[in-house]
C-alpha cells in the first residue's frame, strides 16, 4: 500500500503527466484512494500501469457505487495491484448523473485490462453505468428484458408487498 | 405335510402364530390346486382377498413409486439430498428413492429453492417437460413465498408461475419436514383421481404453443379458438355429470384463485 505521502506523490504526478485528472485524494483504513475526472480514467489507468515505478498491471476488481444523495452520484472503483511490491491502489471515478432518462457513461477499461469485460457489464447491470467502447455491453447477470437498474439507491427494496392473510385482499390481483 | 395332519398336531393355534401361518400358506396352496372345499373356500377368501376398483389400486401403486426429478435450486437442496440420499430418512420407505435426471421420466419436482426471476422460465419448462400426471412439491419459505428475498430477483413465490400442490414450510424445512410434506402428497394422490393440473387447478384454456402470427400481449386466433373449445369441453363434461364434475368431489383446497 502507498502510505499518504506515497499517495500525493503518486496524485502530483499524475497531476503533471494529466493535467485535472486528480479531483482529490484519500486514505482509510491502510487503503489508498484517487478520486478521478471519469473523462480522463483511461489515461489515469493507463499512466499506473505502464509509467515505471507504478506498474500497478493487475485490475484486481472493477465495481460501482451508488452515492445518493451526494454529488456526483456514482462511482466506478478500479482496484489495481502490483504483485512484485504486493501493493494496491484504488482509482475511484467520480461519475456524475446526467438526469432524465440518459444514463452515465464513462470510457471502457476493456482495452488496458481484458478482464475488465464482464465486471464492466456487471455494473451496467445493476447500475446503467455505460462504458463507451466496451466490445459487448449487455445484462449479465438479470434477464436481458429486466427493466430498471436494481443495485441503485432510488430503486424500490421489495418488488412488490408480502401476502399475509389480513392483507391479501388488499393486494390486487390476489384473490380473484 | 397335509393342512389337516397339521391342524390335527395344533387344533388349538392362535391366530398369528407360526402353525395358523403355516394353516394359511398351506390353504393358498390346496386353493391353486383346486383341492379346496366349500366351507373352507368360503373361509379363505374372506381372509385373503380384497375387493377394491382399478382407479383406487392405480392411484394406490402410483403414490407408492413416484419418480422425483434430480433437481436443486439453492441451500434446500442439501436438506433435499438428506432425504432421499442418507439412511436416516431414507425416502425409499416410501417408494419415491429413484430420482430420474430427467424430466421425461419423472412425476414429481421438488423446488427446493427460490427461484430467480431468470430461473422462473427454466423451472416451468422442465415442469412442462414432465409427463402427466405429475406434481410438484414447493420446498421452503423461499421457493413458496420468497421469504427473505422480498427483492428485485426472486420470484415471490413459485405458485405464480406454475401449479403447486404441497408447500412445506421452513427455512430449510428439516428432512421429516419434506417427508410429511409428500406423504401428504401420496394422500391427495390416492384419494382423489388425477385429472390432470389444468383440471386439478381451473386451469383449462391456458395451454400455450408455439405460433407464427405472434402480436405481443394477444392470442392468435387459433388459440381463442382452441380455448374456447377446451372450456365448451369442461362445461359440458361438468353439465352431464352433476355438480361434482368428473372424478368425484373437487380436490380441498384446490379453489380458482
Amino acid at each position: 500500500m502507498p502510505d499518504p505521502p506515497g499517495l500525493e506523490l503518486i496524485a502530483g504526478e499524475l497531476r503533471d503527466a494529466h493535467a485535472g485528472s486528480v479531483l482529490g485524494t484519500y486514505h482509510e483504513h491502510g487503503q489508498a484512494c484517487l478520486i478521478v475526472d471519469p473523462e480522463q480514467v483511461l489515461p489515469v489507468l493507463r499512466w499506473l500501469r505502464d509509467t515505471p515505478g507504478q506498474e500497478y498491471r493487475f485490475l484486481a476488481s472493477l465495481h460501482g457505487v451508488d452515492y445518493l444523495p451526494a454529488e456526483p452520484r456514482f462511482g466506478v472503483h478500479y482496484e489495481l495491484l502490483n504483485r512484485d511490491r504486493v501493493e494496491r491502489v484504488r482509482v475511484r471515478a467520480a461519475v456524475a448523473d446526467p438526469g432524465g432518462d440518459d444514463l452515465p457513461s464513462l470510457e471502457s477499461c476493456v482495452p488496458l485490462f481484458p478482464t475488465a469485460e464482464f465486471q464492466e457489464r456487471e455494473v451496467y447491470d445493476f447500475f446503467g453505468i455505460v462504458f463507451r467502447g466496451h466490445p459487448d455491453l449487455r445484462r449479465i447477470l438479470l434477464p436481458e428484458v429486466y427493466a430498471g437498474w436494481p443495485q441503485r439507491r432510488d430503486f424500490p427494496v421489495g418488488g412488490e408487498p408480502v401476502v399475509f392473510t389480513y392483507n391479501e385482499h388488499e393486494v390486487p390481483g390476489w384473490s380473484q | 405335510m397335509r393342512r389337516e395332519k397339521l391342524r390335527a398336531l395344533q387344533p388349538l393355534a392362535e391366530p398369528g402364530s407360526p402353525e395358523h401361518l403355516r394353516v394359511r400358506q398351506l390353504r393358498a396352496r390346496d386353493l391353486l390346486r383346486g383341492d379346496l372345499d366349500d366351507a373352507e373356500l368360503e373361509e379363505h377368501v374372506s381372509q385373503a382377498v380384497v375387493t377394491t376398483s382399478l382407479g383406487k389400486l392405480l392411484n394406490w401403486a402410483a403414490s407408492n413409486s413416484m419418480f422425483p426429478m434430480t433437481f436443486g435450486l439453492a441451500c434446500c437442496a442439501m436438506e433435499m439430498i438428506a432425504v432421499v440420499g442418507s439412511p436416516r430418512n431414507d425416502l425409499a420407505r416410501f417408494g419415491a428413492e429413484a430420482l430420474r435426471a430427467s424430466p421425461r421420466q419423472a412425476d414429481l419436482i421438488i423446488l427446493s429453492g427460490r427461484v430467480s426471476i431468470k430461473m422462473a422460465p427454466v423451472v416451468r419448462r422442465l415442469y412442462d417437460q414432465m409427463l402427466e400426471p405429475r406434481w410438484a412439491i414447493s420446498m421452503g419459505a423461499c421457493s413458496s413465498s420468497g421469504g427473505m428475498f422480498a427483492n428485485y430477483a426472486v420470484v415471490q413465490g413459485a405458485d405464480k408461475f406454475m401449479p403447486i400442490d404441497v408447500h412445506v414450510p421452513g427455512c430449510p424445512p428439516r428432512p421429516e419436514a419434506l417427508i410429511y410434506g409428500f406423504n401428504k402428497l401420496q394422500h391427495q394422490i390416492e384419494g382423489h383421481p388425477d385429472m390432470g393440473w389444468r383440471r386439478r387447478y381451473n386451469a383449462i384454456g391456458t395451454e400455450e404453443w408455439a405460433r407464427d402470427d405472434v402480436i405481443a400481449g394477444q392470442p392468435s386466433a387459433a388459440a381463442e379458438a382452441a380455448y374456447a373449445r377446451a372450456r365448451q369441453a369442461v362445461a359440458e363434461s361438468a353439465e352431464s355429470t352433476g355438480p361434482e364434475g368428473p372424478g368425484g368431489p373437487p380436490v380441498r383446497g384446490a379453489g380458482t384463485r
